[in-house]
């Protein structure tokens, strides 16, 4: 029988809740069957779950613990992330208790080599970066699933076999009370880095995995330090390794550092050893005498690894279990999150069948070319963060030596931080569409802009789980035929919305379900079109089609297209 | 591609080397990749140092 961890993990800023454990199906004498299980309540799990619930869609969740996970962990979320956490409710909390930042800062003996200040732009809600702790955000998420009537959450409920039939799975699931079995319509796995869905199904990560190994320490102390990135190469105390350190909420500090090559995780996570490379670090930023107290430590080792295929059947991979992906550059729960809200309104329309074939095989096929591209992002990271060989150490010896003096090596400090992916390539974009006519704005597969349209109120605030149109008009009624084909579009089932950018100050827009008054031209400018033109957003609010005068036809057309139907 | 004259071929050959013992055995890699990087952003062609690099890993 499974036996979860029964006590609160220790933590210093952090408490801990054992949620009791799910047993109510021990016994039953039917299987239930659901629409969607998705194994794995961390941050990817959870933001699925309350992701389709915004569709309509039901699901239960199994976790085998019975409390979020131990550790800060994943401690950097992207604006992209918090603009996918927006639309699943928790941003506020997450943004609330977050410290924002938006600079990194490589050392190399004592100078400063390399600054990079990202972008805080005037039209978005959300800064580049938010650091929390991972047992918050989970804790966020949770406390959102226990609130939503769609999400059931089995904490204690550890899946320990599969089957998978024509039209559904049956996973056998075991308790602290015993076992049932369950069968569902799909199976997400989002169950992390050691999935045992992925274990299950016998599926090989392919890519690279690096030598380099890191400890991960937090530690509870009082620095006079911004919120920024600082990475330090080659310390006087850690030759020829690397060393990060970013602020948490709390006084709580992040130190990662690399191990000597001969080193083993049992040695680097003995506590004199812990305590002395740290005090050796506080000592080189000038804070010897700083007081400090221990909270979490772990070894990691980058990886750049996924899956060749997403969907296996009925089960489907996200996050972690779908690939391992290096810490740096905060790849991790950031590329986790863009999977799952890739994912879910193509799960949730298949399950509505208003989906055509091709709707939910775009998952893999969007996401694993997005993982692939991280990849090799990644990799560059990675072979200068901890060069792999004795020739990249070498080289990147020789840049370090450089940079003291030489601007043009600087930009290879350059970390190459998590960013939305532009599904270019993808089949769901409308191919006849005036998308290479337009000389700026978001192409297709972008993301779309967000724009500030007042007061704590940004565009991406107004965008709901369906399809938007932004259609550009200074008249006071959308034209005839195009309302007539937006209300067949309804009337088959899929939620669509028409947004009019008003150009004109007109107060109404007959046939509009919302209105942005763009008097000003700053969003016709920065989305590049005039009146009449228009972008196509999907519920994940990527663009699939965009036109400078758009028709009635070529709008029926866009639909079928980014449903899979061609 | 510009070619050196006998003579400037002569002075490369020997501030090399003065340079070589001048960074002592222990860093003379370090040194030679630091002039390596230096000298492909004068190039200012990938492609080119690729070539001269081919060209070095031959007869070695």
């Amino acid at each position: 029988m499974h036996q979860p961890h029964g006590e609160p993990r220790r933590s210093i800023y952090f408490n801990y809740q054992v949620f009791p454990a799910y047993t109510g199906a021990v016994g039953a004498p039917h299987i239930a069957r659901k629409p969607v299980v998705v194994v794995g309540a961390g941050p990817i799990g959870l933001t699925t779950a309350l992701d389709l619930a915004r569709h309509g869609i039901p699901c239960v969740v199994l976790e085998s613990e019975q409390q979020v996970s131990e550790g800060s962990r994943a401690i950097v979320f992207t604006r992209r992330s918090m603009e996918i956490l927006q639309q699943v409710g928790v941003a506020d909390r997450v943004s609330g208790m977050g410290l924002p930042w938006n600079c990194g800062n490589s050392f190399y003996r004592n100078q400063l080599v390399f600054r990079m200040e990202s972008p805080q732009a005037p039209d978005d809600r959300y800064a580049p970066m938010t650091n929390l702790q991972q047992p918050y955000l989970e804790q966020f998420l949770a406390e959102a699933a226990e609130a939503n009537p769609l999400v059931e959450v089995r904490w204690g409920n550890r899946v320990t076999a599969l089957a998978q039939n024509s039209d559904f799975a049956r996973l056998e699931i075991d308790t602290p009370a015993g076992s049932y079995e369950l069968d569902t319509d799909w199976v997400v796995a989002a169950d992390g880095a050691r999935s045992a869905i992925r274990t299950l199904l016998d599926l090989k990560l392919e890519g690279t995995s690096y030598e380099g190994r890191f400890v991960i320490a937090d530690i509870k102390i009082d620095l006079d330090l911004p919120t920024e990135r600082l990475a330090y190469f080659d310390p006087t105390w850690n030759p020829g390794n690397t060393v990060l350190m970013h602020r948490e909420p709390g006084n709580i500090w992040r130190i990662d550092y690399q191990l000597p090559e001969d080193e083993t995780p049992e040695q680097a996570l003995q506590a004199e050893s812990l305590c002395e490379r740290i005090n050796a670090q506080l000592e080189m930023l000038g804070f010897k005498d700083v007081p400090w107290e221990m909270d979490w430590s772990s070894v990691y080792s980058a990886r750049a690894l996924t899956l060749s295929d997403y969907i296996h059947e009925r089960v489907i991979f996200a996050g972690d279990a779908a690939h391992l992906l290096p810490i740096f550059g905060v790849r991790g729960a950031n590329t986790g999150f863009q999977d799952c809200h890739d994912l879910v309104w193509k799960l949730a329309f298949t399950l509505k069948g208003l989906a055509g074939p091709k709707l939910l095989p775009s998952y893999t096929d969007e996401r694993v070319s997005a993982a692939r591209e991280i990849i090799d992002e990644a990799g560059k990271s990675t072979r200068f963060m901890a060069p792999p060989t004795a020739g990249y150490r070498l080289v990147r010896d020789a840049v370090l030596s450089l940079s003291l003096t030489q601007e043009f090596v600087r930009p290879l400090y350059h970390w190459r931080t998590s960013r939305p992916h532009d599904y270019a390539e993808s089949v769901l974009n409308c191919p006849t569409d005036d998308n290479d006519r337009f000389a700026v704005g978001p192409r297709n597969g972008a993301l779309l802009l967000n724009i500030k349209l007042g007061e704590n109120d940004y565009l991406f605030d107004r965008l709901g789980a369906c399809f938007h149109l932004l259609y550009f008009t200074s008249a006071a009624f959308i034209p005839d035929a195009l309302l007539a084909q937006v209300q067949a579009i309804r009337s088959s089932g899929v939620p669509f919305q028409i947004i009019a950018v008003t150009q004109n100050a007109q107060t109404r827009v007959v046939g509009a379900d919302q209105l942005i008054e763009d008097t000003s031209g700053h969003i016709a400018s920065k989305y590049g079109i005039t009146q009449g033109g228009a972008y196509l957003v999907r519920p994940d609010q990527h663009i699939c089609a965009r036109w400078h005068q758009l028709s009635a036809g070529q709008l029926h057309t866009a639909i079928d297209i980014v449903l899979g139907k061609h | 591609m510009n070619t050196m004259t006998v003579h400037d071929l002569e002075v490369v050959y020997d501030v090399l080397a003065d340079a070589l013992d001048k960074a002592s055995a222990a860093k003379a890699e370090l040194f030679l990749v630091k002039l390596a990087l230096l000298s492909a952003q004068a190039l200012g062609s990938a492609q080119t140092f690729n070539e001269l690099a081919q060209s070095a890993l031959q007869d070695l």
